[in-house]
């Protein structure tokens, strides 16, 4: 069993008791909520006649569904609009926070908790969806859940947990000129496998990590829970309090150093035991893109897609096999060159400002290739506003891509943004899955969102290295 | 809240590595707010073309209507977290069907496994052969009755019987009948309130 680890200490600071189906009871500090998967769990409260217990300590937004061509309501889908009515009442009656559009703060759930500075080092934090694993980057425990597991949280601010072991993915060195997080996750994946995480949380520690950005380390642990991985974390350092000072929901004052002593003794200490250690050499990643149909289904750019022939295990071969189908690809091709439909930017993973700074300088000068297109859907209105400032609207628009609304938009494509029929996708988001993008034979490619970025204006998949 | 000490009923083979919840249940149906009528929707998109005729798939063939077990691979209901995922299998075909009132697979992602037991529905895991034992009698003869049994944590039926393994405390909530955890961490509440207020994040970090 692990020791010493973050994640053993913010545990134990908030283990409530030991249930009696021998299950810790886990206090959760921070709760988000979003429009799809809490309907149901406030209706199950109104059936039980049950209060949320933390009202303050619960924050909702609506990012799944919402168009990312108009604000102006009610939408026009009315399934939407009603699922945003649901929030609204939920919100007013229950007395909770709404992050919503005239607020200025809506988003896309991952990405407003940290840039409101609610996100915090040596809390749990839980919301129902599966890439809350994101803001483990700030040395938190976070959890995505299902909705009776949000009902319990409402209803108690605890869940029921049963203890993850802990794998230290350590990585060290600098990555190469090109090479961004979103790759470093990808190949984290690609060798760890879809599966490999099942049962773990994982820390990511070494030298890349930290040397990584505040939003690097979250591109990287939003995608942990491709790996199988519920939970992942970078333990809190100077890069993380930098982050978070100033923001609105960060401590203030004479409480902003007694938060960060606090923060500092959460990391793990120097002597911490794993359950499990693995090793990778960040020289040794390349810029990776998807080819198939799970997100470890990767090649570094350029080099020829794997056979399903030289695969031992049966199951995987099949999984392979069922990808060269769909994709419509075939073992020992090179994506490079493969030509592209739609690029999207955006997503929890790669909607951040770092993320469109690095699309707007591969797209700047440059024009979106005929036939091809190509969106910037920003994560946050925040985040667009920032983007605004800077400059890099006009950039994108100048290059004929298509400057959006703050939401999830085509990374799941509950909204009007969707592939058509067999279209592929050069996209930034973190699930390649069959009909994830809206079309049920719609094909996505992971990727970087320069390399999203490179392949919009070349119209193929292309290694952003190339474009001088 | 019901014990869930066994679960009878024939099964239905879904095979296949790393079968996610967006297949399971694509992401349009995701657009109601309450899982009434979830049960229509499993598997949407790989049993019906996209003009709505149906494609070949366990859960479209008429051998297998009526099943209340789903043998899975690895890794399965992997990817979004969404519980529409287990309440489309446990309410597949309302009212003719029961519904899925149990999963065997080799291997679950943790976020499904966990909401599949909060509804009261099993899920256990299995070896790569005994699972592959499962499915090839289920599709043989399709009528064989299996019995899962938490008790004895096996999985039996048409003379074969497996050991299968379900985490225990998952067991327990079962056999329990404390599946749904609400009353259990409610009945906390003071210790609850007593952690909370020791919480430095909580209290201004004094
Ligand atoms: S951006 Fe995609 S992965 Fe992230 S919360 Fe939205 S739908 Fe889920």
């Amino acid at each position: 069993m692990a020791q010493k680890t973050l994640y053993n200490k913010v545990w134990d600071a908030h283990s409530v008791a030991i249930l009696p189906t021998g299950q810790t009871q886990l206090f959760i500090g921070l709760h988000l909520v979003h429009e799809v998967t809490s309907p149901q769990a406030f209706d199950m409260l109104r059936e039980r006649g049950l209060a949320v217990a933390h009202p303050e300590r619960t924050f909702a937004t609506m990012d799944h569904i919402v168009p990312t061509t108009t604000r102006g309501r009610p939408f026009a889908d009315g399934q939407a609009e009603e699922m945003m009515r649901a929030i609204e009442r939920n919100a007013r009656e229950f007395k909770i926070n709404l992050f919503d559009f005239p607020s200025g703060r809506q988003g896309v759930v991952h990405i407003i908790g940290p840039e409101l500075g609610l996100t915090q080092p040596g809390m749990t934090i839980a919301c129902g969806d599966s890439h809350t694993s994101t803001h483990g980057a700030f040395g938190t425990l976070a959890f995505g859940i299902g909705t009776s597991q949000v009902r319990d949280v409402l209803a108690t601010q605890c869940l029921a947990m049963d203890a993850l072991k802990v794998r230290r993915v350590q990585v060290d060195g600098d990555l190469r000129p090109g090479v961004t997080p979103k790759d470093v996750a990808l190949f984290i994946i690609n060798r760890l496998g879809v599966k490999g995480g099942i049962g773990y949380a994982y820390e990511y520690a070494g030298t890349t990590f930290e040397r990584m950005s505040m939003e690097g380390r979250m591109t990287v642990c939003n995608m942990s829970i491709e790996g199988g991985a519920r939970a992942g974390y970078v333990n809190p350092d100077a890069t993380t309090f930098a982050y978070l000072k100033g923001r609105e929901y960060a401590p203030q004052g004479p409480a902003w150093d007694r938060a960060v002593a606090a923060w500092r003794a959460v990391a793990s200490e120097p002597d911490a035991t794993y359950d499990d250690v693995v090793r990778f050499d960040a020289a040794d990643i390349a810029p990776m893109v998807t080819w198939g149909v799970t997100p470890a289904q990767s090649v570094a750019v350029g080099s020829p897609l794997p056979d399903p022939a030289a695969t031992p295990d049966a199951g995987e071969r099949g999984s392979m096999e069922t990808a060269y189908r769909y994709m419509k690809l075939k073992p020992g091709q090179s994506l490079a060159d493969l030509r592209i439909d739609v690029a999207f930017i955006g997503s929890c993973t790669n909607g951040r400002i770092e993320d469109l700074r690095a699309a707007a300088s591969v797209a700047r000068g440059r024009r979106v290739s005929p036939g091809v297109k190509a969106f910037v859907v920003p994560g946050s209105m925040r985040v667009k506003a920032q983007a605004e400032e800077e400059g890099l609207k006009e950039v994108f628009l100048a290059a004929g891509f298509e400057w959006r609304e703050a939401g999830c938009s085509m990374c799941l494509a509950m909204n009007p943004d969707q592939l058509v029929g067999d279209q592929v996708s050069a996209s930034s988001s973190n699930r390649n899955f069959i009909g994830r993008q809206g079309s049920p034979t719609g094909r996505t490619l992971l990727m970087s969102p320069a390399m999203v970025a490179a392949a919009a204006v070349t119209g193929r998949v292309t290694d952003v290295r190339t474009l001088a | 809240m019901s014990k869930v000490t066994s679960v009878r009923g024939r099964a239905v083979p879904v095979r296949g590595d790393d079968i996610d919840t967006d297949r399971i249940i694509p992401a349009r149906y995701l657009k109601e707010i309450t899982f009434s009528r979830m049960g229509d929707y499993p598997f949407y998109d790989e049993r019906f073309t996209p003009d709505g005729a149906p494609k070949a798939h366990p859960f479209n063939d008429p051998r297998f209507a009526g099943a209340e077990v789903l043998l899975g691979n690895v890794n399965f209901g992997c990817g979004s977290s969404r519980e529409h995922a287990p309440q489309a299998l446990a309410r597949w075909g309302h009212p003719a069907h029961p519904g899925i009132k149990a999963v065997v697979a080799e291997s679950f992602a943790e976020i499904f496994a966990g909401n599949c037991v909060m509804l009261g529905v099993p899920a256990a895991t299995a070896s790569k052969a005994d699972v592959a034992a499962l499915q090839a009698l289920a599709e043989r003869a399709p009528e064989t009755v299996f019995t899962l049994d938490l008790e004895s944590l096996t999985m039996s039926g048409g003379g074969l019987t497996v050991a299968v393994a379900v985490p225990e405390s998952r067991r327990r909530a079962l056999l329990e009948g404390s599946w749904d955890s609400t009353g259990s961490l409610l009945a906390n509440r003071a210790k609850v309130e007593a952690l909370a207020a020791g919480l430095p994040y909580l209290n201004g970090f004094r």
